[in-house]
């Protein structure tokens, strides 16, 4: 074959190579404008959350909540000390297992993750604090209610709910006070925050000067009560208490309805879940208690738009805490905001000082880390679907008010 | 008193389930010498393939008997299927192996097994649908419901049945011959390894059928359920004494017995030192006890390894 003519070949280089510069030279062009704008900084914030196992939903609950915020935090182009963020979001499955937290934990800290979101379980939370507090990272807990967490002494630690130092005494008031328990039963799953819930639950059930008539203890993974259940029924409590989540509590109402147990029901709010009506099946939860830190849906000042978004988003409503996982994420970059860093030796301080306005409402900080003025909302069974009865906002400081603070707008507190 | 018959129904249909699994180990543990850590999770097979099963046929406007009834032998030919896959895939090729090698197996065909299952069904804990509206009655101030009462009786028709199929017919014997000595049983012109595969198929839908039990009594069915039930399920068949079938059934219906009674009473007893967290540990004192003072179980054979 025929070599072409020399020209035509030096045509062609000659045509690709200023065709190449006239690229170059246009994208140098349009370049200008971004370069006077602030360049991109990426930024890793950590979360971590049972993503398998029985509480997996809950887990991915709180991710996607994170994700929603890093999404719009993105989008919105939040600029720090002169540059734009870019958050990344690096998730890590804790299996709700301590040991597993503790070395997630570690895992975050190693990739250099500005701050953490998480973690789910008061028992996972707590192990992976002492990590994050020696790495200086602020960790945010959106669903750790055990007071442990936050009484360590590590500036570090910070949560977005109420603890069990408010959850179980106003779930113990509520029991003594509307449900007029007079013999309490109490059950917990062994765990750091079943456990802990119940102990609260107890010392103020008997602080009001009603009797704990059985302590029962399961496990997290048991699904069989009856024999736990029968013992109890020979006490014949007002009340059967039980602190854990909602695999446990489902079928345990079950086993109670089948027994013939006639006792009310009380959990936290790791059963105010849709799963949990469908694992008790919509006859048996009916009428069944918990209380769940925060406000009720309708009430959060983001609410419905937020509950609305999320199901746009993820195609399923809100299970728990995606709320809570959400002003996580956005409480982090406001106090990076204010420091104008993102160093976490830098903006730690400021995390301290948040005066956020948030989806599930304000939020500030007590000198332990703990939510100020954590509202609680006792929530009840009707027709399958979890209900507000009445919400308790009271400091975490003082309780000025006990459960007459019923709120106003409440709809569920007419209708009971 | 009341209570205390409470706890024994639900004992004894514990026992029952835990019962109906033992066999699956001890059939294969009889034979093969084998503890087959995988019998447990074809108890979830049965009870996360009976569900959804179930949810498709209820789904398609059938009857609840009959779609209890397709759920139950889907389940069944499901988890049959499978254990005679895991024996001819797993166990049959290390059959000369040192007896580590198959165990060692059988944990790995139980993790395989487990996650499998995750992957089709979830992680998450699935609920039965609202369907069973049982009757309770109560007899004796104790709360017995029909489903109890069926769980307990078909339970005790399966073991009758069983115990029939391995006493009074052909294959019965050839099992018998080749848990004795399967070469010798193979030099007399019985196929072993037929044998040994209708040993699995009748293990594995005993295990389907108790998965079914689980699912409507609980109501819950979930990817890691086999794993204590298994472990519990073992436990009884070697108080009963492992290889032996009888024993099975009484170490099942003991062990679920014991563990309702220790975590009804335990507390009582104690002074409230050990509550009701400690029903498995009392459990297995029991089974210690009883391996001290008769190594062989209940009702082993002291003629070797295998009864």
């Amino acid at each position: 074959m025929k070599t072409p003519p020399l020209l035509p070949r030096f045509l062609g280089v000659g045509i690709a190579l200023s065709a190449a510069i006239m690229v170059t030279g246009c994208s140098r062009e349009s370049e200008k404008p971004a370069a006077a704008g602030p360049a991109e900084r990426v930024v890793k914030i950590g979360l971590a959350a049972p993503l398998t196992g029985s509480e997996a939903h809950v887990g991915e609950d709180i991710r996607n909540g994170g994700q929603l915020a890093v999404d719009d935090i993105n989008a919105a182009g939040v600029i720090v000390g002169g540059e734009r963020l870019k958050i990344e979001l690096v998730v890590e499955d804790d299996e709700a297992n301590p040991t597993k937290a503790a070395t997630v934990a570690q895992a975050l800290v190693d990739r250099k993750v500005a701050g953490i979101v998480g973690h789910f379980n008061s028992g996972a939370s707590i192990p992976a604090s002492r990590i994050y507090a020696e790495a200086g990272v602020p960790q945010i807990s959106p669903a750790s209610t055990n007071p442990k967490y936050t009484e360590q002494g590590f500036k570090t630690t910070f949560r977005v709910v109420a603890n069990d130092n408010q959850q179980g005494p106003t779930l113990a008031r509520f029991a003594l006070g509307k449900l007029e328990a007079k013999t309490v039963a109490v059950i917990d799953d062994s765990t750091a925050y079943g456990q802990g819930l119940a102990d609260t639950f107890s010392a103020a059930v008997i602080a009001g000067g009603a009797k704990v008539v059985a302590r029962e203890h399961t496990t997290d993974k048991d699904t069989d009560f009856k024999a736990i259940l029968t013992s109890i029924k020979g006490r014949k409590p007002d009340v059967i208490m039980f602190g854990g989540i909602d695999p446990q509590a489902g079928p345990m109402v079950k086993q109670m309805v089948q027994l013939g147990i006639r006792a009310r029901f009380l959990g936290g709010d790791g059963i105010q879940t849709p799963n949990f009506v469908k694992l008790a099946g919509e006859a048996d939860a009916e009428g069944v208690y918990a209380s769940m830190p925060g406000l009720p849906k309708a009430q959060m000042p983001g609410g419905q738009a937020f509950f609305d978004r999320f199901q746009t988003r993820f195609g399923k409503p809100v299970e728990l805490f995606a709320p809570m996982a959400y002003d996580a994420v956005q409480v982090l970059v406001d106090a990076m905001k204010r420091a104008g860093s993102v160093d976490p030796a830098q903006f730690l301080g400021e995390v301290s000082k948040t005066q956020y306005s948030g989806v599930i409402g304000p939020i500030a900080f007590d000198e332990k880390g703990d939510l100020k003025d954590g509202p609680l909302t006792i929530y009840v069974v009707r027709a399958g679907q979890w209900e507000p009865v009445e919400t308790i906002a009271r400091s975490t400081a003082a309780a000025p008010e006990p459960a007459a603070a019923a709120a106003p707008a409440a709809p569920a507190a007419a209708a009971r | 008193m009341d209570i205390f018959i409470q706890q024994l129904v639900n004992g004894l249909v514990l026992g029952s389930i835990y019962a109906l699994v033992a066999l699956g180990y001890t059939m294969v543990y009889g034979i093969l010498g084998l503890i087959n850590f995988a019998h447990g999770d074809l108890v979830m097979v049965g009870a996360l393939s009976g569900l959804a099963l179930l949810k498709g046929a209820l789904g398609a406007g059938l009857p609840l008997p009959i779609a209890l009834g397709l759920a139950a032998l889907g389940a069944v030919c499901l988890c049959g299927a499978l254990g005679v896959l895991m024996e001819r895939i797993a166990y049959r090729p290390l059959r000369r192996a040192p007896k580590l090698a198959p165990l060692i197996t059988a944990i790995g065909v139980s993790i395989l097994i487990e996650y499998g299952a995750a992957m089709i069904w979830s992680k998450q804990y699935l609920a039965l649908p609202p369907v069973i509206q049982s009757t309770t009655w109560q007899v004796a101030g104790a709360a017995v419901t029909d489903l109890q009462v069926s769980i307990v009786l078909l339970a005790l028709v399966l073991m009758a049945g069983l115990l029939w199929l391995i006493r009074a017919t052909p294959l019965g014997v050839a099992m018998r011959a080749t848990e004795q000595n399967a070469e010798v049983a193979g030099l007399m012109g019985i196929d072993t390894h037929r044998v040994i595969a209708i040993t699995f198929l009748i293990g594995s839908a005993l295990a389907a059928l108790a998965g079914i039990m689980v699912l409507l009594y609980y109501g819950v069915a979930h990817y890691f359920m086999g794993f204590m039930l298994g472990l519990k399920a073992f436990t009884a068949a070697v108080l009963g004494g492992i290889g032996s079938v009888p024993g099975a059934m009484l170490g099942g219906l003991l062990l679920g017995l014991i563990e309702s009674l220790a975590s009804g009473y335990v507390g009582d007893l104690t002074g409230g030192v050990f509550g009701s967290n400690y029903r498995d540990v009392f459990a297995f004192i029991v089974l210690i006890v009883v391996l001290v003072l008769r190594p062989v179980g209940l009702l082993g054979t002291a003629s070797g390894e295998r009864a």
